[in-house]
């Protein structure tokens, strides 16, 4: 039948059933994929982020289990034994060679665990000691970046939800204070607050973490904080123009609960992406403090306060010097560059 | 220069008066917090003689009367008071007797990193994706992830201990080569980085490309047009490539025994000279500060192109 092709009669033949055929073409063949799925596989391709990512997990598998199952411990002088005199032939082992009394166990047909690294000015094993330092680098990296994320989360997004006058104040502060040079006040506050704390943590469950630890936790939740909640503050400020946030102030939902459900998740990326490149500029940090003597409290070793242990020995044991270096070096590398690829797979318009 | 310009000139000069005066006061009432005075720490000594101690150092006044007199006499005679453990000296004579040393230090390693920064940047931005501009970029990408007291020790044990090519020691003018090295390279590896970006990002422009139409030799291209328009993004760098050198010189001169200010800085610390960290934190911050608003400025009054808020 001929028709008119301006007739307002409706084509009857274009709503009859669907035939198998066309039916299996609006099938969907593949899952959907989630935001999470989609930048994981960015991730993954990028052969560089992915080798860093292997690195930092078996650094980080190791500082955690090699300690628990190796004979030594990190503040164990191996030449003092109770009642005896000290042993010195256990200082300054190199790598691989054995103190007196191990030498005559030895001898006896027991089997001794070898000193991979040696052993340090004080007969402590050197090898559990880098493994030891490097935990704690990483712990302090790690949760000193999680403390400036707390609180540049909430300072940023108050900022920039609530605006006006709260805005202006949080903002000026920041102003201020990303306009201080942060290392000359870390390198005070640090020294100054290990004095404060002194002996006022004893009996706390922090005396066990050390005082210095606890003042480079307060430096980072004081100091470091502006440049995340400037990213922050500036995310929300877009976001908070959406029609969502629009309806959900509607039906009544409170500020609180729109910035934690509603805007939060939302720059969920940048606040990854920007905690993952903060833990290496705190190990950074962390090192730099330590090695000035300001980091951990001794006995306890960071990959800071080896290296600066080791340059006194430095002409006749230079290894003490290069495998924390080489430690150090490779997890900030690593992680500088896992941040980079992560950028690159959860926020391509980040990278400028 | 406009009203504009002259506007936000004046707001950054309040914004950094502001800034050496939060430092100037968070230094002196940080300092003061610290439990126990400043001569608890030397022999016993009877009360008496303690608060005739005091008294001459002025800690028996109030707090905010110190803090006035304190905030006085840096502003009227950039005085910085008397160095408790350096007897007879005071605290800006120690820090003008470390500048000469560190300041020779930190201007040439500064030189040097933006010398070499910049070829090096533009060389791999004109060979890019040859092998040369790969090589400079791992390296740099090395040199940017190595903490300053690792390369400082590295370079020490390689050159000075190993190779026996300079003296450890940095008390003579030999045995700076390595510091200023070990304090060159972090910045010359940003510098190189910042120039190889902004540079591709030139030579993609359109007024390079009408240079080439025309016939402009590629070498006046790259010095008459290119490299001009590229270093202004490194301009931005000079603020913080002065504090990097600043904190840097502070393991560096560690490492090296450089007698300069900030190995007094950090004896002062452990020796819990007071007057002299104070001192010492609040002419290096103002220092920074002090440079990053010039190079602020510069930046913008360099470059017509940039609106200012």
């Amino acid at each position: 039948m001929k028709t008119n092709p301006f007739s307002m009669h409706i084509d009857v033949d274009a709503f009859l059933p669907a035939s198998d055929a066309e039916k299996e073409y609006m099938v969907q063949m593949r899952e959907s994929s989630t935001f999470f799925k989609d930048g994981m596989k960015r991730l993954l391709k990028n052969k560089i982020a992915t080798t860093s990512m292997i690195i930092i997990i078996v650094i980080t598998l190791a500082s955690l289990i090699i300690p628990a199952i190796w004979p030594y411990t990190y503040d164990n002088m191996l030449g003092v034994r109770p009642g005896e005199p000290v042993d010195s032939s256990y200082n300054n082992l190199a790598p691989f060679t054995y103190g007196k009394t191990e030498k005559a166990r030895i001898a006896a047909g027991e089997s001794i665990f070898p000193h991979i690294f040696g052993t340090d000015a004080q007969g402590r094993d050197y090898f559990i000691r880098v493994v030891y330092g490097t935990r704690i680098s990483l712990a302090v990296g790690f949760f000193a970046s999680i403390i400036v994320l707390v609180v540049g989360i909430t300072l940023g997004s108050v900022a920039g939800y609530f605006g006006g006058k709260v805005d202006m104040i949080i903002m000026r502060i920041v102003d201020i204070i990303y306009s201080l040079p942060d290392m000359l006040m870390v390198i005070l506050l640090a020294s100054v607050l290990n004095t404060a704390l002194g002996n006022k943590l004893d009996g706390t469950p922090f005396a066990k973490i050390g005082s210095n630890i606890i003042s480079l936790f307060i430096v980072f939740a004081v100091l470091y904080w502006v440049s995340m909640s400037r990213l922050i503050r500036g995310q929300i400020l877009s976001l908070r123009e959406q029609e969502y946030v629009l309806a959900a102030q509607a039906t009544g939902a409170k500020g609180s609960w729109i910035i934690r459900k509603h805007l939060l998740p939302n720059c969920i990326s940048v606040i990854v992406i920007s905690t993952a490149l903060q833990i290496p500029n705190a190990i950074f940090t962390e090192s730099f403090l330590s090695f000035l003597g300001l980091g951990v409290n001794a006995p306890m070793p960071s990959l800071g306060s080896l290296a600066s242990d080791a340059l006194n020995g430095v002409n006749s044991y230079a290894y003490r010097l290069v495998i924390p270096a080489i430690v150090i070096s490779l997890i900030v590398l690593s992680l500088n560059l896992f941040g980079d690829g992560l950028r690159d797979a959860f926020d391509p318009k980040l990278n400028g | 220069m406009n009203s504009k310009t002259l506007g936000y000139i004046l707001k950054r000069l309040g914004l950094a008066i502001l800034t050496v005066w939060v430092v100037i006061t968070v230094t002196f009432f940080v300092m003061h917090a610290v439990p126990g005075g400043p001569f608890t720490s030397e022999k016993a000594i009877s009360a008496a003689a303690e608060a005739q101690l005091k008294a001459k150092y002025g800690l028996d006044k109030p707090l905010m009367t110190q803090y006035g007199t304190y905030l006085k006499d840096i502003v009227t005679k950039f005085d910085f008071g008397p160095s408790l453990k350096q007897r007879g000296r005071t605290v800006i004579v120690i820090i003008k007797d470390g500048m000469k040393t560190s300041a020779k230090l930190g201007i040439i390693a500064a030189f040097l990193a933006l010398i070499v920064g910049v070829v090096l940047g533009s060389v791999a931005a004109l060979r890019r994706n040859k092998a040369v501009d790969k090589i400079i970029m791992v390296i740099t990408t090395a040199f940017v992830s190595m903490p300053s007291f690792i390369m400082g020790a590295l370079l020490l044990l390689l050159f000075a201990v190993k190779l026996r090519l300079f003296p450890a020691n940095g008390s003579t003018p030999a045995g700076l080569v390595l510091p200023i090295i070990t304090l060159a390279l972090y910045p010359m590896a940003y510098i190189t980085r910042l120039t190889r970006s902004s540079m591709l990002d030139v030579l993609g422009q359109d007024y390079i490309r009408t240079a080439k139409a025309k016939g402009v030799s590629q070498k006046k291209i790259i010095f008459g047009h290119a490299l001009k328009n590229s270093l202004i993004p490194v301009i931005t760098y000079f603020g913080p490539m002065l504090a990097y050198i600043v904190t840097g010189s502070l393991v560096v001169e560690q490492v090296f025994a450089v007698p300069g200010i900030g190995r007094a800085f950090v004896s002062s610390i452990t020796n819990r000279d007071y007057p002299m960290i104070m001192g010492t934190t609040i002419i290096l911050a103002s220092l920074i500060v002090i440079m990053n608003l010039v190079s602020d400025i510069m930046y913008k009054v360099v470059d017509p192109r940039i609106t200012l808020e």
